[in-house]
């Protein structure tokens, strides 16, 4: 394989699993522009979302797209339920406060469902037939295929929610100032429910497409990606929706090719490589912009 | 006159700080009332208490007949009472008419919405040709008729307005206060807060004069334009 047929080819697998982080990196993004949370817990929240997955397809012998929607429709409850519960209480508490419950509820997720499924990782059935496709210099399978086609449906019905629907720009507004939503007749803690909902959701389909493309899910799986989503979330400048699905993107690509060319031992110190790098040279990530008041 | 809105012995803190002392307020229906102070006296804080934003200690807010004191600030706006707040504080990452239909969220009646959206317009001519515009590209002017029209389109009976002079030009200043009289005029209550005495007394039927969280005097606002103590405190002389 010449030089260039390799680097094509990373370069599907790398916008696959960055498909896979930006799903995820838009569920944090949304959740740290609406209350300034980092959400540690999303990344168990995929976990679930891809371990429900599983039960629908193993279990109940479905096919992928109502398993898919069932596991996001379960997973965007829990998420609103752990917002109410476990976050709610704390809205005028210390930033620090809730950081703290959101590792709780990390480890409480993980090790609840180690008790329920075992640490014993379970293999995704393969529902789809490894068919490869050459387009152009490209080699394609059904799983990326999938994952392509999904991922872009699921942006596009966000951005017409955020952008059009009247719950959207909601919460756009409580993002951008709480108590002037409120003084619209907001009910921002309905809103932030459903922003939990939706990133949840969106974090459930991750998990699912997970399994299908590597195989394989344990009760631990949420944790390496959930770091990874959110140094995409950093790279595209956290609480932005378009960068959380370009800083998803992109991540994917460099641990491709960093993979593909260097070693994939490397693959994850290029990721938080790349975590530093943005912090020290542009905090508020590629999309972000310093906000300037005006008089 | 019916009373629109009364505040009974009103208490707020901030923690420890006692913000509002035992204050006493009455609007009537289709008044402009005014409550003038210094900067800290208690204004905004009082205007926030009657949205909801802050919970009064002690003390009831009555508004048509109901008690509004303790509901939570969405369902303020359902009662009929919006706040222009001060420093405006406009949706800035959103267009000109999404920010106008986000004073509009608690209503469901489109044609209702539209006819409010024309007389929003014609209050404000300059936002109809900004509409499409991203709000924070507007001038502090037009951000303040912008924050004012997100008010109006809630159709409420009893606007608050929290220094809509604040920081801007002599001129433009007029051009508010002209407006929000014709508000007034096309039926809307007002309770007006502001540092700048001599323009509120120059529009309002009645006025309170609010130092450190007491009301200290009350009346219409010619006999507090004369009065010897608001001249020498607010009216420079
Ligand atoms: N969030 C807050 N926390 C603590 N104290 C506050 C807060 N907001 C206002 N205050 C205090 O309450 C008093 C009244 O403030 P405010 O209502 O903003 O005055 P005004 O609007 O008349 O300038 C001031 O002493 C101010 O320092
Ligand atoms: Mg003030």
């Amino acid at each position: 394989m010449g030089i260039m047929d390799q680097f094509l080819q990373q370069l599907i697998n790398g916008i696959s699993l960055g498909s896979i982080y930006a799903l995820i990196a838009l569920g944090y993004t949304m959740v740290y522009g609406i209350i300034k949370l980092i959400n540690f817990a999303h990344g168990d929240i995929y976990m679930v979302g891809a371990y429900i997955g599983f039960f629908c397809i193993t279990v109940m012998n479905w096919p992928v797209l109502p398993a898919l929607l069932v596991s996001m429709l379960l997973t965007g409850i829990l998420g609103m339920l752990i917002e109410r519960f476990a976050y709610r209480p704390l809205r005028s508490a210390p930033r620090i406060s809730v950081l703290i419950t959101a590792i709780g509820v990390s480890f409480f997720l993980e090790y609840t469902m180690m008790y329920f499924v075992t640490p014993q990782p379970r293999t995704f059935p393969s529902i789809l037939d490894d068919a490869a496709y050459h387009i152009g210099p490209f080699v394609i399978n059904n799983q990326q295929i999938m994952i392509f086609a999904i991922t872009i449906i699921l942006m596009a019905i966000l951005t017409y929610i955020v952008q059009y629907t009247k719950v959207g720009k909601a919460m756009r507004a409580v993002s951008f100032d709480n108590e002037t939503a409120q003084l619209m007749g907001i009910n921002s803690n309905r809103i932030i429910s459903v922003t939990f909902g939706i990133g949840s959701a969106l974090a459930a389909a991750a998990g699912v497409l997970v399994g299908i493309y590597y195989n394989s899910i344990d009760p631990l799986m949420g944790i390496m990606p959930g770091l990874k989503a959110f140094v995409a979330a950093v790279l595209g400048g956290i609480g932005i929706l378009p960068g959380a699905a370009a800083g998803g993107i992109i991540l994917g690509i460099i641990e491709a090719l960093v993979s593909g060319f260097i070693s994939s031992t490397f693959r994850d110190a290029a990721a938080f490589a790349i975590l530093i790098l943005v912090l020290l040279f542009k905090p508020t990530g590629l999309l972000g912009k310093n906000t300037n008041e005006k008089v | 006159m019916a009373i629109m809105l009364k505040m009974d012995d009103v208490n707020v803190f901030y923690g420890a700080i006692h913000a509002i002392k035992g204050i006493n307020l009455e609007v009537d229906q289709g008044e402009i009332v005014t409550l003038i102070g210094a900067n800290g006296a208690g204004k905004s804080t009082t205007l926030r208490t009657i949205s909801g934003l802050l919970k009064p200690k002690t003390g009831t807010i009555t508004f048509e007949d109901k008690i509004i004191s303790g509901q939570p600030a969405h369902k303020i706006v359902e009662f009929g009472i919006s706040q222009v707040p001060e420093g405006r504080r406009i949706f800035a990452n959103m267009t000109v008419m999404e920010n106008l239909e986000l004073g509009a969220y608690v209503r469901t009646d489109k044609n209702g919405i539209k006819e409010d959206l024309k007389r929003v317009f014609k209050h404000f001519p300059r936002l109809a040709e900004r509409k499409k515009q991203e709000a924070g590209t507007l001038s502090g002017g037009e951000q303040q008729m912008l924050a004012m029209g997100r008010a109006l389109m809630s159709s409420p009976r009893l606007l608050l307005l929290d220094e809509p002079s604040m920081g801007l030009a002599p001129l433009l200043i007029k051009e508010i206060f002209e407006i929000i009289k014709d508000i007034n005029k096309a039926g809307t209550t007002i309770l007006l807060v502001e540092q700048n005495a001599n323009m509120a007394l120059s529009i309002a039927n009645r006025a309170y004069v609010l130092e450190t969280g007491k009301i200290t005097l009350s009346g219409s606002a010619k006999e507090l334009s004369n009065s010897e103590d608001v001249r020498k405190a607010y009216l420079g002389g």
